[in-house]
């Protein structure tokens, strides 16, 4: 955890209420989000329980498993939810624009550019909390693999039609999920808790109700209270005032309400069953509807309060002014959504259960470099960030109060102008190390070359063996850092009008690079060298595509 | 707890007269032997800090040029590359070596614009027909288009991340791996729990991928560490390599360290004295939980080096027949936290110290110095996390040093490891390291101890 966090922190405990740490919103929300809020069945991994789900804030569809046991019941809750979540999808899947990428020809082997689309605008799914994040994932895994009737005949379990296909987006934007910036999918209490520091724990964040009581507590009330109330109060019953955000259950309402309630279904079921005439079998159908009637009240009693908090997050968050670069990442997302749609038209296998060598390399340095590239733009986006950074040493920010004019010592000399900038931050600078400011949303470079404390006068030149510089005593004695600035004024001989900061600018630099170079192109999957084991070859690439395997949970 | 003589039995009956230079020659030979004749594609080598992993490369890779096999070599840094471009031109000034550097400013060290025997070039192409061709990972990888190397020497394999060795296996047909697999991992920064357990887990080390597909490779060690005094080797053996023992090449009494100005009765003269003596000492201060850079304990280490040079110490070794002054080069000072390095650098310049290298473990990695000073990871802490733990990164800083290694620490470490226990969630199929880091902790906190003086203050 940061100073700065720690300290907003501190200021949220004191204060009871919690503290802004970012002046912009940092993630992308769109005007049309699909909320869902789901609910699972405790003791069986991966049972829902029911859900709400919907764009409206004022309509959410409720879905419910009476019998959370009941294969059939499940596939009729996941054929319900793709009919709620495909349609939402391919409402942006239509609209395009041109685009245009670079790929590699196969022929000719060189970089080519070619005109492709690019969806307009893409999809947004929130869930309340990380764990829901987790369970889209297991939804994801537990659907895609299965085969529809149609798809394969033999099958002994044939999967309703859709939920094949549910599962494939649902295990894209779960993984797409763990690129760091993304928004494809988010969980609220992440959203909120990177704009907000409150005064209790990264863990007990993770509760939705009580991190909204920190953040925006009813009038006359601390925040610290109400979330302590929100976490833990119970009404007379024993039951939890503010059901918590799911997808786990409180026990005391799985106990007392929610068991009994099934076990009245399951009776009403077997009785049902057991009817002899017409007659009966009318009667005991009202009794089981009676029954399902009760369950799905019980779970749309668990599940709207957490519905209504997550629009309320919803419209904090979108009080805030979106950071500059915020389009830059949803465009990305863009093209992440344009990607699987297209791998889905053109008729690919799902996604295989687990990573080949090249992809899992691949995944892992795309996300350490879309990690780098938040980092950097949620810094240069927001002062606040950025405050956090130079606190850190890895920025400096001051008044211009020196610039010389120099060049480079070539045939052809090119400006290289000395800035002196004057700090009261203290960065950890080595020798020539190299600072970055943005100059109209380009990067200019430049290179350290010394700095002077202020009052005492003394010199770091250089930083003779590659030293930091750090001005101990000197509390708010300025820092008088030179550097050489290196490009972006143009060819000539005389740098360009702008280009160059002048004296009383107040300008910052940092020490990491605002845009990140690619890596370096991985093999094919096919030349997998001898040391990962060689080409996945074809016993996996079969392997991974056949549905999972029958086992006897799933035939209860 | 295994012991050093249960290798000397392995390595053929009891050994009452331990002769390390015979014991490391012929661990050498073997790893030449394999690594010349064999015939598999890979063989790996785990050293110890300080057991001449540099001379084995450097020696494999000129024997291997010597036999007509030209080879590449892939190192971590760009000033690991070079060191080795120096030592092989130190070596055999006649080798044809080639150094690939990237396209940025100053790619490599100056030095080795003197060396006549050495082609710099950006371009793979340009070095095509030379004996050995030294580069980075990261340079290697952007090579495309070339016929494969026969031959590779991959230095500091531990330190090397899986996804790194897969972008560059496809270069080399059979390579010699290595490393020391008691310093720092590498790491993500960012998650990478998704493909825990994976044999091909792109966070995990290089060689962990590497035997994961092919365990038949022969595995070798060196097995004598040639920096760490006798006083050390078997503590850092103990804590950090407990069932690949080594042990140290020196001799009690081998290496002696005295000082010319006696002690001022001061916590660091008396915590000098003690690791003179020793070999380890332990300046504990009065426990509380401060800031990383606690700011007495910066000023303990400060002076602790201040007085280092103001003593006039002298150090003797296998090296020298005449003692050595102990100069501000020779010593160094170790942390955990760039900011905790910072604010040490800035005290030791109030006190007027300069040209003493301050770093955090990472940086220190590969270095050695005659004495350090190491700030303990979990001094002054109110929780110790995985990182503090990490069993590589007190064992870089524990073993940095010829003579002898002070430590400076707030009281309580124990107290904090016994509320802290080992909670990293099971990863299934992953193999388990020994030791862990609150082993490691406890082990070298026990022997430290004995080395203990408080400081008054």
């Amino acid at each position: 955890m940061s100073l700065m966090s720690t300290l907003a922190r501190l200021e949220a405990v004191r204060s009871g209420r919690a503290q802004v740490v970012a002046t912009v919103r940092h993630r992308h929300v769109s005007a049309r989000p699909l909320v869902f809020v789901p609910l699972t069945t405790a003791g069986e991994a991966g049972a829902p329980l029911g859900a709400l789900v919907g764009t409206e804030r004022d309509a959410p569809r409720l879905l419910v498993v009476p019998q959370p046991r009941d294969r059939d019941l499940r596939f009729a809750f996941l054929t319900e939810l793709a009919d709620v979540v495909l349609p939402y999808i391919d409402s942006f899947a239509a609209d395009v624009e041109p685009a245009e990428r670079t790929e590699t020809d196969p022929e000719t082997g060189k970089r080519v550019k070619v005109e492709v689309e690019l969806c307009a605008d893409a999809p947004q799914l929130l869930v309340p909390s990380r764990a829901g994040i987790e369970f889209v994932r297991l939804l994801g895994r537990s659907m895609r693999f299965r085969r529809t009737a149609e798809q394969d005949p033999e099958t002994p379990h044939p999967a309703p039609p859709h939920v094949p296909l549910l599962g494939r987006w649902l295990t894209h934007f779960g993984e797409r999920a763990r690129v760091p910036g993304s928004s494809l999918l988010q969980a609220l209490t992440e959203l909120l808790s990177r704009h907000w520091a409150t005064g209790q724990s990264n863990l007990e964040d993770q509760h939705l109700g009580a991190l909204l009581a920190w953040i925006d507590p009813p009038e006359g009330t601390r925040g610290a209270e109400e979330a302590l109330r929100a976490e833990l109060a119970r009404g007379a019953d024993g039951q939890l005032l503010h059901p918590p955000a799911g997808p786990a259950t409180d026990p005391a309402f799985d106990n007392r309400l929610l068991a009994p309630a099934i076990e009245r279904y399951d009776r009403a079921r077997t009785r049902l069953a057991a009817a002899e005439d017409g007659l009966e079998a009318d009667d005991r159908l009202g009794e089981l509807t009676a029954a399902e009637r009760d369950v799905r009240a019980l779970v749309e009693s668990r599940t709207r309060p957490t519905w209504d908090a997550v629009w309320h997050g919803l419209d904090l968050l979108r009080a805030l002014p979106e950071g500059a670069h915020v389009a830059d990442r949803w465009t990305r997302d863009r093209w992440s959504f344009t990607g699987h749609r297209d791998r889905v038209l053109a008729g690919e296998p799902p996604q295989p259960r687990l990573d080949d060598a090249v992809t899992a390399a691949n995944k892992l340095a795309t996300r350490e470099r879309e990690q780098a590239r938040l980092d950097a733009q949620e810094a240069l986006d927001d002062p606040l960030v950025m405050a956090g950074r130079r606190l850190a040493g890895e920025a400096f920010a001051g008044e211009v109060v020196e610039v010389v004019r120099a060049y480079s010592e070539s045939r052809r000399p090119s400006p290289r102008p000395l800035v002196t900038v004057r700090t009261d931050d203290r960065p950890h600078l080595g020798e020539r190390a190299k600072v970055y400011r943005s100059l109209g949303g380009r990067p200019q470079s430049a290179e350290f070359v010394e700095a002077v404390e202020e009052n005492t006068g003394a010199a770091h030149e250089n930083g003779a063996d590659g030293e930091d510089v750090h001005g101990g005593t000197g509390a708010g004695a300025g820092l008088l850092v030179t550097v050489r600035v290196l490009d972006k004024m143009g060819r000539g001989r005389e740098p360009e009008e702008g280009s160059v900061p002048e004296k009383g600018d107040r300008i910052c630099f940092t020490l990491f690079e605002h845009e990140q170079r690619g890596g370096a192109k991985l093999p094919d999957p096919e030349d997998t060298p001898w040391t990962h084991g060689g080409p996945p070859g074809e016993a996996a690439a079969t392997t991974a595509q056949r549905p999972d395997a029958v086992t006897e949970e799933d035939v209860l | 707890m295994t012991t050093v003589h249960d290798t000397a039995d392995a390595a053929g009956g009891p050994a009452p007269a331990f002769d390390p230079g015979a014991e490391a020659a012929r661990a050498t030979d073997a790893i030449l032997r394999d690594t010349l004749h064999g015939g598999h594609r890979g063989v790996v080598v785990d050293s110890p800090p300080g057991a001449g992993k540099s001379t084995l490369v450097v020696r494999a890779a000129l024997e291997l040029a010597a036999a007509g096999r030209p080879l590449m070599v892939i190192a971590q840094t760009n000033a690991q590359v070079d060191d080795l471009v120096v030592r092989l031109a130190e070596k055999n000034p006649d080798a044809a070596v080639g150094r690939l550097h990237s396209n940025d400013a100053d790619p490599y060290d100056k030095a080795l614009d003197e060396l006549p025997g050495v082609r710099k070039s950006a371009k793979a192409g340009d070095l095509a027909g030379m004996d050995i061709v030294l580069s980075t990972a990261a340079k290697w990888a952007h090579v495309k288009g070339v016929e494969p190397w026969r031959h590779a020497i991959v230095d500091e394999a531990y330190q090397m991340r899986s996804d790194a060795l897969l972008a560059v296996a496809g270069l080399f047909e059979r390579a010699l791996f290595v490393g020391d697999p008691g310093q720092l991992d590498p790491f993500a920064i960012v998650g990478a729990e998704q493909w825990a357990g994976l044999s091909y887990d792109p966070s995990a080390s290089a060689v962990s991928t590497l035997l994961a597909h092919n365990p038949e490779l022969p595995q070798h060690r060196l097995p004598v560490s040639w920096r760490l005094p006798a006083s050390a080797a078997p503590l850092v053996s103990e804590a950090f390599y407990p069932y690949t023992p080594f042990r140290s090449g020196t001799g009690p009494g081998d290496r002696r360290l005295a000082f010319g100005v006696p002690s001022d009765g001061s916590g660091p003269d008396a915590v000098i004295d003690e690791a003179a003596h020793a070999g380890w000492g332990l300046l504990e201060l009065p426990a509380r939980h401060t800031p990383r850079t606690d700011p007495e304990a910066v000023a303990a280490l400060a002076k602790v080096v201040r007085r280092l040079l103001d003593r006039e110490g002298a150090s003797v070794s296998e090296r020298a027949a005449q003692p050595v002054p102990l100069t501000a080069d020779r010593i160094a000072v170790g942390t955990a936290h760039r900011d905790q390095a910072a604010a040490v650098r800035a005290a030791l310049a109030e006190l007027g110290v300069t040209d003493v290298t301050v770093d955090t473990a990472n940086r220190l990695q590969g270095r050695e110095f005659d004495v350090t000073v190491v700030l303990h990871p979990l001094s002054g802490r109110p929780d110790a996390t995985a990182f503090h733990l990490e069993t590589g990164r007190l064992c870089v800083l524990a073993s940095r040093h010829r003579h002898a290694c002070i430590v400076v620490s707030r009281a309580g470490v124990p107290d904090l490891l016994d509320a802290h226990p080992s909670t990293e969630p099971v990863q299934l199929g992953v193999t388990v390291k020994f030791p862990d880091g609150w082993d490691a902790m406890m082990t070298t906190w026990d022997h430290l101890a004995a080395h203990r003086v408080r400081d008054a203050r």
